[in-house]
């Protein structure tokens, strides 16, 4: 369908998209890549009166790598995220993860703001973000603030965000040498949303052991998870075969999935627990 | 508003509406019908454009949102003279049927080619699984595609 009507601005400064954005009395949305916001206006789900777009916001673009971690712009694209050599090692969870987003042409337009704004319960960089313990920092007309991951996602497409808030840049923790790590999602077709996806990641003592282990699950409920349950099976232990078997049961019985179209409930509890297997196996090579 | 942007190597002004895509106001607007749209909501791959040097779809894109850009149709990869390699690759594979989804395909495909001409075939299913084709031939379009790569090799394309 064609977009309902709305005006538009395009403001080059973060102070002035916010002042748009809070003289709009909540009826204003940013638009970032527009690859999600661009179809919900196509369904007529959304209806700003305004959209305010951020592609001037130069401040918004960039991705910084230091000992404090990786540092994306909210307006870094996948496509620049997929380009940058360093996070090979620098955050190579997130690599693996954004190589599953949609299709090559989103990839060139979708950005890492606009997704976690989104919060699709599907989609890869908020599992990430909850998997990963990032920081997400939004200016607003009442100033600056940090959210942790684990407090922003309240629900499907629901986040803390306020309507004269934008998403500057997310913060990953910095990601050390030799972390183990590995990254599953399965759809019927290439780059559809999720039916389950699984990402992991754990350190290793002297001994082998696993130790701060971080279990994340993706399109299995109203929003992304962590599986505290499945994390605890692989802390303190050598993860092999049977360790592995343990934490597939405890994913699946983690998860609460709802029956849609697309599958039952207890086809998607089976996939995240398969999901997590992989990962894992992934992980220990 | 009024927007400003090239198409095929030609400055353009147009006055759109702000909820006016891309694809529309290329097709409406500016008579360049090559540009297909199929499912309007960013599935199809159908309106694929370069834009900047990258391949986008026009139904996700708003017009007012090219001020400045370069914007490359299916028009703009063909020329009286000759068909390009790639236009004469789908052909001799058969690459199109109905031919709706063509536009896309060979947008897309010259962006990728135009960047990874070394690309191989698994790199190229992966890039075109953004395209669909509803006559399902997708096997003689990749065919077709891998085909054109030493024409993009030899910086001839």
């Amino acid at each position: 369908m064609k977009l309902p009507p709305f005006a538009y601005a395009c403001p080059t400064t973060l102070p002035e998209a916010v002042q748009l954005l809070a003289a709009s009395d909540g009826d204003a949305k940013a638009l970032a890549g527009g690859q999600s916001l661009m179809p919900m206006l196509a369904f007529r789900l959304a209806h700003p009166t305004l959209l305010v777009d951020l592609r001037k916001l130069a401040d918004l673009r960039g991705i910084r790598i230091s000992e404090k971690g990786v540092t994306l712009g909210a307006m870094v694209r996948w496509r620049d995220i997929e380009d940058d050599a360093r996070l090979d090692t620098a955050h190579p969870l997130l690599k693996a993860a954004i190589a599953h987003v949609a299709h090559y042409q989103i990839r060139n337009r979708g950005t890492v703001g606009g997704s976690i704004a989104h919060a699709d319960p599907a989609a890869e960089m908020p599992g990430i973000v909850m998997t990963c313990d990032a920081e997400i920092a939004v200016v607003g007309k009442s100033g600056a603030r940090v959210f942790q991951a684990a407090d922003f996602f309240q629900g499907a497409l629901t986040t803390m965000l306020e309507p004269d808030q934008i998403i500057v840049e997310v913060r990953l923790p910095p990601w050390p040498k030799g972390r183990r790590w590995g990254f599953q999602e399965f759809a019927r077709r290439r780059g559809d949303f999720a039916m389950a996806a699984a990402a992991v990641f754990y350190d290793q003592d002297s001994r082998g052991r696993a130790m701060n282990a971080h279990v994340g699950a993706i399109g299995v409920g109203d929003r992304p998870l962590r599986l505290a349950g499945v994390e605890d099976v692989l802390n303190g232990q050598v993860i092999d075969d049977a360790v592995i078997a343990k934490a597939e049961a405890a994913a699946a019985a983690a998860v609460d999935p709802p029956d849609d179209i697309h599958a039952s409930a207890a086809y998607r509890r089976a996939l995240t627990g398969t999901m997590v297997e992989r990962a894992l196996k992934q992980a220990t090579v | 508003m009024s927007v400003r942007f090239e198409v095929n190597g030609k400055e353009v002004e147009v006055e759109v509406e702000p909820r006016v895509t891309l694809a529309d106001c290329l097709r409406h607007q500016l008579r360049l019908t090559g540009t297909h749209l199929g499912c309007e909501h960013g599935v199809c791959g159908a309106c694929t454009v370069i834009v900047d040097g990258a391949a986008v779809r026009s139904c996700l894109m708003l017009a007012v949102q090219a001020e400045g850009a370069k914007v490359v149709t299916v028009e703009g990869l063909s020329n009286d003279a000759d068909l390009t390699p790639l236009q004469k690759s789908f052909r001799k594979h058969h690459a199109l049927q109905c031919g709706f989804c063509t536009p896309g395909m060979i947008t897309t495909a010259h962006a990728l080619l135009s960047e990874e001409p070394d690309c191989d075939a698994a790199r190229v299913r992966e890039v075109l699984s953004g395209n669909l084709c509803r006559c399902t031939g997708y096997i003689s379009i990749v065919e077709a595609v891998l085909d054109a790569r030493a024409a993009y090799k030899q910086g001839g394309a």
